[in-house]
């Protein structure tokens, strides 16, 4: 992606992005809210068209004809509250001209969840909602997987489970990238992590650095552990300098 | 790796599953058919008509009805492919955006015609009904005149899911672009019910009106799925 820019009005979430992607990485995307980290999973994706600048993937600028080879999860679970988990696959999955039932069994198997529950999904857990929102993102066997927040409301166990998957197909040869606020959790298997701040793509490094791990600076820590901290330090859990500087 | 779809086969899956979805939920039905119940027993206690009279504003009567329960059914549409962003999921496929027009078309068809298979019946009832010519100029009509609202419905409720106040949008984009086909529908009702004139004028401009729509709908269908 060269230059690209994206404005809703007069606000700019995306100021004048620039970045090369390998094939076969995992990439972490990580901000604060409102950095333009979903903005930049959807211009790529092709949800959203950039204001400027150009965007390339799979060695074309005309992403709606590589729909077949992407798989989008997004905020909202994108599924049918009204369908079970394999009514909501067979009719996905039919809309990438692969309807067979034993690729969506074994999607829904992959999450680890019984394709046999009929429950509907609005009847589920958002936890099961996630994992049934990534067995919808996958079951076309993509080869660019975009997740944004796929670990929001599930446990750390599923969560694990997830990026045991995440990372088994990275391995297969799957480009990822993850929108995510809990990057300890994809520590283990990121390639590379991009941070954004305010529109603007302020660092990337390889794997996930230990100072983006935490949320805290040591003195930040230290006053909250310490009766009535907070007070004293004047200021909450602020931006870590880093972050400050990297601006 | 997976590849793309056929048209038809999205349309058939796509019908499929929306007439799944309000088997379950019934959102749309029941809606419309309470309120065109509504309509018909507000109109029949504001008028007392002769039979001769009835024939002569039934027409108008029948179709302003069905067209505001129309309204209460496509607004429902679409909202069900808003809740939980499915619709992010629809664009990101490669399907065509045309079947999941079509197939919400079909889907609103079916819906307005069970509501007037059961609306016409007591429109008969109440306004004491009997058609003086054929009465298979009325299912023309009816098939046509249907038609020509869902067609039209199901693309403007699209064009005005992102609006704020989509409710209102509906009506207001969609009655004035209706009128001409309205117009169509009432006249030839009337025409049949009474016997004075041929409805077959109305009932050409019907079919040149749904074919236009129809077209155009079809045609431009993908703009509208695909505008941010």
């Amino acid at each position: 992606m060269r230059d690209v820019v994206r404005h809703f009005g007069r606000f700019a979430a995306l100021r004048g992005v620039t970045a090369d992607f390998a094939p076969g990485s995992l990439y972490v995307l990580l901000g604060e809210n409102g950095a333009g980290k979903s903005t930049l999973l959807r211009i790529i994706a092709g949800l959203l068209a950039p204001s400027r600048g150009t965007v390339s993937v799979l060695g074309s600028t005309d992403i709606a004809s590589m729909a077949t080879r992407f798989g989008y999860m997004g905020h909202a679970p994108l599924l049918y509250d009204e369908m079970s988990a394999m009514e909501n696959l067979m009719y996905f999955a039919a809309l990438y001209g692969c309807p067979e039932r034993e690729r969506c069994e074994a999607a829904i198997r992959t999450v680890g969840l019984d394709p046999t529950l009929e429950r509907r999904v609005g009847q589920y857990s958002q936890g099961m909602r996630q994992r049934i929102s990534l067995a919808r993102a996958i079951v076309h066997s993509p080869e660019l997987l975009f997740l944004d927040e796929p670990f929001s409301n599930v446990d750390i166990r599923s969560a694990k489970q997830m990026t045991i998957l995440l990372a088994r197909m990275r391995d297969q040869g799957t480009t990822i990238f993850v929108v995510t606020h809990q990057a300890a959790i994809m520590e283990p298997v990121a390639d590379e992590c991009l941070v954004l701040d305010a529109g603007r793509l302020v660092a990337r490094e390889k794997g996930i650095p230990a100072r983006l791990l935490t949320p805290y600076r040591a003195e930040e820590r230290a006053a909250l552990v310490s009766q009535g901290g907070v007070a004293q330090s004047g200021q909450g859990p602020a931006e870590r300098p880093e972050m400050e500087a990297e601006r | 790796m997976s590849t793309a779809p056929g048209m038809w086969n999205i349309t058939r899956r796509s019908l499929a599953k929306d007439l799944r979805l309000e088997w379950r939920s019934k959102d749309a039905i029941n809606s419309m058919l309470f309120f065109a119940l509504l309509v018909v027993v507000i109109f029949s206690f504001g008028f007392d008509p002769t039979a001769e009279e009835s024939r002569r504003i039934a027409g108008g009567l029948l179709w302003v009805a069905i067209l505001f329960a129309t309204v209460v059914a496509l607004n429902q549409t679409w909202t069900r492919e808003l809740r939980n962003q499915v619709l992010d999921a629809y664009r990101l496929s490669p399907a065509p955006a045309q079947a999941l027009f079509l197939s919400k078309t079909l889907g609103n068809f079916l819906f307005v015609t069970i509501l007037e298979v059961l609306m016409v019946p007591l429109f008969v009832v109440f306004y004491n009904l009997r058609s003086v010519g054929p009465v298979w100029q009325l299912l023309v009509v009816g098939v046509l005149a249907t038609w020509a609202l869902v067609v039209n419905g199901t693309f403007f409720a699209a064009l005005s899911i992102r609006t704020r106040s989509r409710e209102i949008m509906l009506p207001l984009i969609l009655f004035p672009i209706s009128i001409p086909a309205l117009l169509a529908m009432v006249d030839a009702t009337t025409a049949i019910l009474t016997g004075d004139n041929s409805p077959f004028f109305w009932i050409r401009l019907l079919a040149v009106y749904d074919l236009v729509f129809t077209s155009v709908c079809f045609v431009l269908f993908e703009m509208v799925l695909n505008a941010e």
